[in-house]
């Protein structure tokens, strides 16, 4: 079973958001999506000061066998993106919810109609999905 | 690989299967206004011996040219072995197989042109090669833009001084994603770009700077100063090259104090034969921070499971089987049977060869340049170092003396009044090693008589 923090808020398409406690938003990829795509060799992270809007693709996470894009579930610009990950993408296999994260962003309140999931919802999803 | 043909009752119970009538019904979805249905002027099919025949008619008509033109494709002398090789069963294939288990020798044969083309352009990484030197100009230019993600402006400036055809080909591959290809001015004088017009650009927003070594004129550029206002100026750049050049030329992972960030360029004169219009085949290397944008197929050598080395594709998550639409180009494969060619012709020829063949290519230029010039009304535009070819300005017209001299079985060079009207009535020649002494006067001699005047000597 994968890991499901309960103090974070998931997407469908396996990103989390953790707000910090000066109003910006962390965001990464859930354990179960870095277990699905295995083991991660290249993390490509937004460069500070880009704009995206809710559903924009920020981020690329590659592993041997797939490239997948990371979509910002929320509008804001970002303020700094993980820069350890250019040398260690493994930080997301090993600690997705910490060590692991891949951008940080201050938020425009654009919601973009992104449904947000709590951790009962969101382990519903990845058990619905088997 | 072993060509397996379907018989009628194999193709019948495909068919039937999927549940479609006809092979034809597969082709529903393009639209009957699109279709061809007869090729006017195309006789129906002929036999074997009809079409064998009617070819070495045509190409007799061809004759034995003594060639000067060079202009982005080269005459080079290839070592019989490098066809013979490359034509056996086991890799002469319009399809290049490359699955690792299928495909050792292939993909041994990717990797040493990669180690090949990357040592000779000093750059971390190469690729298996690309359609032609055109396409992977198109090629690294778009590369640029995805790997330079402060620049926002997809503005690459390309001097006048970089082959044209190449230019246009770069200008209708890229302008449907936005980029914006600025020419950048030469001298007249030197037949070189002016170090001092990239002043203008200072602190603008620009992507890349593409430079072509030596340039379509065969001049050399000042690429250290050019890399180092591009550097300075936060722009990448983009090198464009002839790999047979490289044996002399400072290659540019050497450029200004850190290098291009991209090198391309065509191997065609490894090996492959001048052909109306090819096919060639392309070629590009990058510095390791840029390789997840660098587009084509890379072969890496890695061990099996028992430890022993073996070859297969690496990197694949750029291409578009697997990033679909986000893939770093639509063009996901590589020119296989001509890289093999190259790779072989490399390897035979070696850099004390590839040295010498570069050095003779000089040296019959020069002697070209020298035996033309010494006819009235013909002399050399461009002061400066050079490689294999060179602009000649002529007292009249090229076009009716290239017709002339063609009637006589010569080949006198490339008109450039199309591309270049500046110059005024110019000739780009070029000679490389397979030019004697005797071609040569034989060139100079049927040029002195067209222009009507005895010999100077």
């Amino acid at each position: 079973m994968s890991k499901i923090p309960g103090d974070l808020r998931y997407t469908k398409s396996h990103e989390w958001l953790r707000t910090l406690p000066d109003g910006s938003i962390e965001i990464g990829i859930s354990d179960h999506a870095q277990a699905a795509l295995g083991d991660l060799v290249f993390v490509e992270v937004p460069e500070a000061g880009r704009t995206l809007s809710a559903g924009d693709a920020c981020a690329v996470v590659e592993s041997v066998k797939a490239a997948s894009d990371v979509y910002s579930p929320v509008g804001g610009e970002v303020i700094a993106g993980n820069d350890q990950l250019a040398t260690k993408p493994e930080l997301i296999n090993a600690d997705p919810y910490g060590q692991g994260w891949i951008l940080r962003m201050r938020p425009t309140g654009d919601r973009g109609g992104a449904e947000l999931l709590d951790a009962t919802a969101y382990a519903a999803e990845v058990a619905a999905a088997g | 690989m072993p060509y397996i043909p379907h018989t009628s009752e194999d193709v019948r119970a495909m068919l039937d299967r999927i549940g479609v009538k006809a092979i034809d019904d597969l082709f529903d979805e393009i639209p009957k206004a699109l279709r061809v249905d007869s090729l006017p002027g195309v006789p129906a099919a002929l036999s074997e011996m009809e079409v064998a025949r009617l070819v070495a008619m045509r190409a007799a008509t061809d004759g034995r040219p003594l060639n000067f033109i060079g202009a982005g494709a080269y005459e080079h002398h290839i070592p019989a072995p490098v066809w013979a090789l490359t034509t056996r069963g086991e890799i002469y294939s319009a399809y290049t197989p490359y699955q690792a288990e299928a495909s050792q020798g292939t993909l041994q044969i990717m990797y040493e042109f990669q180690s090949m083309i990357a040592g000779l352009t000093a750059m971390d990484v190469s690729n298996a090669s690309l359609y032609d030197g055109a396409s992977a100009l198109a090629e690294a230019c778009l590369m640029a833009v995805r790997a330079h993600r402060r620049s926002k402006s997809a503005r690459i400036l390309v001097p006048t001084t970089v082959n044209p055809t190449w230019r246009r080909v770069a200008s209708v591959i890229t302008e449907g994603q936005g980029l914006v290809l600025e020419e950048l001015p030469y001298s007249t004088d030197q037949g070189t770009t002016i170090p001092q017009a990239l002043a203008r650009y200072d602190g603008q927003d620009i992507t890349a700077l593409v430079i072509q070594q030596p340039n379509f004129f065969g001049q050399l550029e000042d690429v250290d100063a050019l890399s180092r206002w591009a550097r300075a100026n936060g722009t990448l750049i983009i090198a464009v090259v002839n790999p047979v050049s490289l044996a002399l030329l400072a290659p540019p992972g050497e450029w200004g104090d850190a290098g291009a960030d991209i090198a391309c360029g065509e191997a065609q004169p490894l090996g492959v034969p001048l052909s109306s219009g090819g096919p060639y085949v392309g070629f590009m290397t990058t510095r390791t921070e840029h390789v997840r944008q660098m587009p084509g197929r890379i072969a890496g050598r890695t061990v099996d499971l028992d430890g022993k080395p073996g070859f297969t594709l690496t990197l694949q998550a750029r291409e578009q089987h697997i990033r679909r639409g986000k893939a770093t180009s639509n063009i996901c494969t590589n020119q296989g049977l001509l890289m093999t060619a190259a790779t072989i012709h490399l390897a035979l020829l070696g850099p004390v060869g590839l040295e010498r063949v570069a050095s003779a290519c000089v040296a019959r230029t020069r002697e070209l340049v020298s035996a033309l010039c010494g006819i009235p009304g013909v002399r050399a535009a461009f002061a400066g170092p050079r490689f294999h070819e060179a602009v000649l300005l002529l007292d009249r017209p090229a076009a009716p003396l290239l017709e002339s001299l063609a009637a006589e079985g010569i080949i006198g060079g490339y008109d450039l009044s199309r591309n270049f009207p500046e110059l005024g009535p110019a000739l780009l020649i070029c000679a490389t090693e397979t030019r004697t002494t005797e071609d040569i006067a034989t060139y100079a001699r049927a040029l002195d008589r067209l222009l009507g005047r005895a010999v100077a000597a």
